[in-house]
């Protein structure tokens, strides 16, 4: 419980940071910290507008789609204290709850039937498509390592000790980070900010969703990254600590998250959407990597 | 045939008698028209027809660079003669435009034209029965394409114009821009309103990021119309707020393709950087686009040295940023993997297009007015033009910040060596009469390349007609080209990185 109500509460912080560090670093005055969560309020009180195309799938889909972060968000675990739901594989079920989601979200769009929406709809699913093994591989090896198949076993049970695990925990960071970008199509993959409907991934999907349903998609987006930045701060999380100080640790980690997302989006422009692919499937090859290293760590693999 | 030698061939900003123009019959204008522009050195900045009592009378200038000077002949097509000529166009590529227009205006028939799609639906168009909203697009029928249209209505502030593509998944097979929505009848307006304060206020508004552009070349016409010198001051100062514009709208462009590639530190510098410009601007001429700042005859708001040191500590406090800011950017490996090699157009294709400006620089094709046919501001603070090779995205982004260096270094040039005093300026001079039966051209290179306007006077003094062509005319087509198998994703960097005007093409 401790779990879910820490990650919904570093949520609420963390477009707000984001976005006053890309307005820091891209030399313009900053956003209010609650910013984002101003305009959130203000959708709610606007009226969802469906357009007469549209069917009840288009209805559906904000509201499975929000459910399944939710859904998500209770498989993870905070240091010895296990998430709301926890069994054997549950690494499985966290990624295809949200793949559900993401389900809805394309076919909701498709449901509209405008041109742009069926674009982004293929794209979204292609890049999903691209960056699932990623996950899974790194999921995989982590589980080889410490021999549990579930997020809590998995993490409580981890001890990063020699310098080949120091190489894997530092990759594994790095491909956790980047999933949690393309998830949530941020930069390099898609730019939330653009303007240009024939350049958009996520952003082209909801064009048609208003008031409530866009601003549940929004706090979607938000929780999301809070579960990427909880999987990732389990890493650095020892069970051993008190739990004060992995409260603070875990906040502390989620902080550093949002201004590393909002820094890696200052200093750089976007793929071209044909390079796409391609970077994504690097991620793949760092999970691989990792996987191997593994292999060597539990002696799978002799090496002489 | 008419020998070439015998041709009339008059220089930027000059007027001639009606009379002096050549009329040749059909065959003998198209024979002329196809042998002058198959030279490397000569492009057509303007072909049109207008009424005339008996008939239509056709009008084309082709500007011959390497003589300096604009080559002008005509031909009449008399009332009651069958209104269908052999289209130029399978020789000259670069007229489909004109004759589109010409077509759409007049109902003349171009044979063997490969497409006569409507350029404006103008309100005065010779059929009035096509409607823009019923439209018949290009199309492919085949189940494995598929079209995405955008516009006329666009998300954010662009105008409207409307794109579609047809595509093979990413891929864009094809992409028609259609025009027309901004049509606000600004030729006819010219000869409407009697006023030349408010003939000027027209030019000014011809395309709003153009506002000393098409000024400038409007009152050079009048001008040479209506017989006025202009101080070499005042000519100067036009030179100078032209090149004024190139720098602002330069790097708001350089801004806007960063934002395009969701560089926002880039985007948000160079938006600093261009607002730095265009409060100079305002501070010189009272509005930052420089609307009133150029006046037939003269200037109601004249430089002074006060300005010119107000300006070097502008251009000091801008260059120290921008080069700073754009030794960032032109060497961060995501922009140049972001622009690199995407919408090219060769120097062949360019050719054929008759792009002008920046887009027929980019691609090699060397088209300045500011050298080929210069106005004596640039005759004697000469300016020299660059080009770049593979005309890409990355080679229009290039030559962008190129073009801003080198206009820096002119206007260092000038302020150097021109001691700039209000005496020597005239106050603007509104009621002088247009010389009767006349004929005069303006050339002016704008930011985005040439601005062409023609007028042509009546017996008793009075505008007959006045044309206004913008560099967009020709470049729209280079941007469709530029798209063929192209992802549809990067039409969006293609588009402004052109940055074709919408209002300057629909008048």
């Amino acid at each position: 419980m401790l779990g879910v109500l820490l990650i919904l509460s570093s949520a609420i912080f963390f477009p707000g940071i984001t976005a006053k560090v890309k307005a820091r670093l891209g030399g313009r005055k900053m956003p209010h910290l609650f910013q984002p969560l101003f305009d959130v309020v203000r959708q709610f009180k606007k009226r969802t507008i469906y357009s007469p195309v549209t069917s009840i799938i288009f209805k559906m889909a904000p509201i499975i789609y929000f459910a399944s972060v939710l859904v998500a968000i209770m498989l993870i675990p905070l240091g010895e204290q296990k998430g709301l739901i926890s069994f054997d594989g549950d690494f499985v079920f966290f990624a295809y709850i949200l793949a559900l989601g993401r389900f809805m979200m394309i076919i909701g769009a498709m449901d509209t039937g405008s041109g742009f929406e069926g674009m982004g709809a293929n794209r979204e699913a292609f890049y999903a498509l691209l960056v699932e093994p990623a996950f899974f591989i790194l999921m995989g090896s982590m589980a080889l390592f410490t021999g549990f198949p579930s997020f809590s076993d998995l993490y409580s049970n981890m001890h990063i000790n020699t310098n080949l695990s120091y190489i894997t925990g530092i990759a594994a960071i790095y491909v956790l980070m980047y999933t949690a970008m393309v998830e949530n199509s941020r930069l390099p993959v898609d730019d939330p900010k653009t303007h240009l409907e024939l350049t958009m991934i996520h952003e082209v999907m909801i064009l048609d969703n208003s008031g409530f349903d866009l601003s549940l998609m929004y706090i979607a987006s938000w929780l999301k990254f809070a579960v990427f930045g909880a999987l990732i701060s389990n890493f650095l999380i020892y069970t051993s600590w008190s739990i004060y100080i992995q409260i603070i640790v875990f906040y502390l980690i989620q902080f550093v998250f949002a201004v590393v997302v909002g820094m890696l989006e200052s200093f750089r422009a976007r793929n071209k959407m044909d390079k796409n692919p391609q970077w994504i499937l690097m991620l793949s090859a760092i999970s691989i990597v990792i996987f191997l290293t593994t292999l060597i760590i539990t002696q799978k693999i002799i090496l002489n | 045939m008419t020998a070439p030698s015998l041709l009339l061939r008059i220089k930027n900003g000059q007027s001639v008698d009606l009379k002096a123009i050549p009329v040749l019959n059909y065959d003998e204008f198209s024979d002329l028209a196809v042998l002058l522009l198959k030279e490397e050195t000569c492009h057509c900045v303007s072909y049109y027809a207008f009424k005339q009592e008996n008939g239509l009378k056709f009008i084309m200038a082709i500007a011959d660079d390497s003589q300096h000077d604009v080559i002008i002949f005509s031909h009449h097509l008399l009332n009651g003669s069958q209104f269908e000529l052999p289209s130029l166009t399978p020789h000259i590529f670069a007229l489909h435009i004109f004759e589109r227009e010409i077509h759409e205006n007049f109902g003349v028939k171009f044979t063997n034209h490969p497409w006569l799609k409507p350029v404006r639906f103008s309100q005065n168009r010779f059929n009035n029965d096509l409607k823009i909203n019923d439209y018949p697009f290009y199309s492919i029928k085949s189940d494995e394409l598929h079209e995405v249209g955008v516009g006329p209505v666009h998300a954010g502030i662009i105008e409207p114009g409307h794109f579609r593509f047809i595509c093979n998944g990413e891929n864009v097979l094809h992409l028609e821009i259609q025009l027309g929505w901004q049509h606000r009848g600004i030729e006819q307006l010219f000869l409407d309103k009697k006023k030349m304060l408010q003939r000027n206020i027209l030019a000014e508004n011809i395309a709003g990021d153009t506002v000393i552009g098409h000024t400038s070349t409007f009152a050079q016409l009048m001008e040479s119309l209506s017989d006025i010198e202009i101080t070499e001051q005042i000519q100067i100062e036009r030179a100078l707020a032209l090149e004024l514009e190139r720098i602002a709208i330069h790097t708001g462009d350089t801004a806007a393709l960063c934002v395009d590639a969701a560089y926002y530190l880039g985007a948000n510098v160079f938006g600093i950087l261009r607002t730095g410009i265009i409060n100079f601007t305002q501070s010189w001429c009272g509005n930052r686009l420089g609307k009133s700042l150029i006046r037939v005859g003269g200037t109601h708001s004249s430089f002074t040295e006060d300005l010119k040191q107000t300006l070097l500590n502008v251009l000091a406090a801008y260059e120290k940023m921008y080069i700073e800011m754009s030794h960032l950017t032109y060497r961060l490996p995501s922009v140049q993997n972001r622009f690199d090699n995407v919408g090219n157009i060769s120097k062949n294709q360019a050719h054929l297009l008759g792009t002008v400006g920046l887009s027929a620089r980019m691609s090699n094709v060397m088209r300045d007015i500011r050298i080929s046919h210069p106005t004596w501001a640039y005759s004697s603070f000469p300016i020299e033009t660059i080009m770049t090779l593979k005309g890409d995205v990355f080679a229009r982004f290039l030559l962008k910040r190129k073009e801003i260096k080198r206009s820096v270094l002119w206007i260092h040039n000038l302020l150097d060596n021109y001691n700039f005093d209000s005496s020597k300026t005239k106050k603007p001079i509104y009621s002088k009469p247009l010389k009767p039966d006349s004929f005069a051209i303006s050339l002016t290179e704008g930011w985005r390349g040439e601005i062409c306007h023609c007028a042509v006077t009546d017996d008793k003094g009075e505008l007959l007609h006045y044309k206004v062509k913008d560099p967009s005319m020709h470049n729209w087509k280079a941007l469709e080209i530029s798209l063929r198998d192209v992802e549809i994703s990067d039409f969006p960097i293609n588009n402004k990185s052109y940055n074709l005007s919408y209002c300057g093409h629909d008048l």
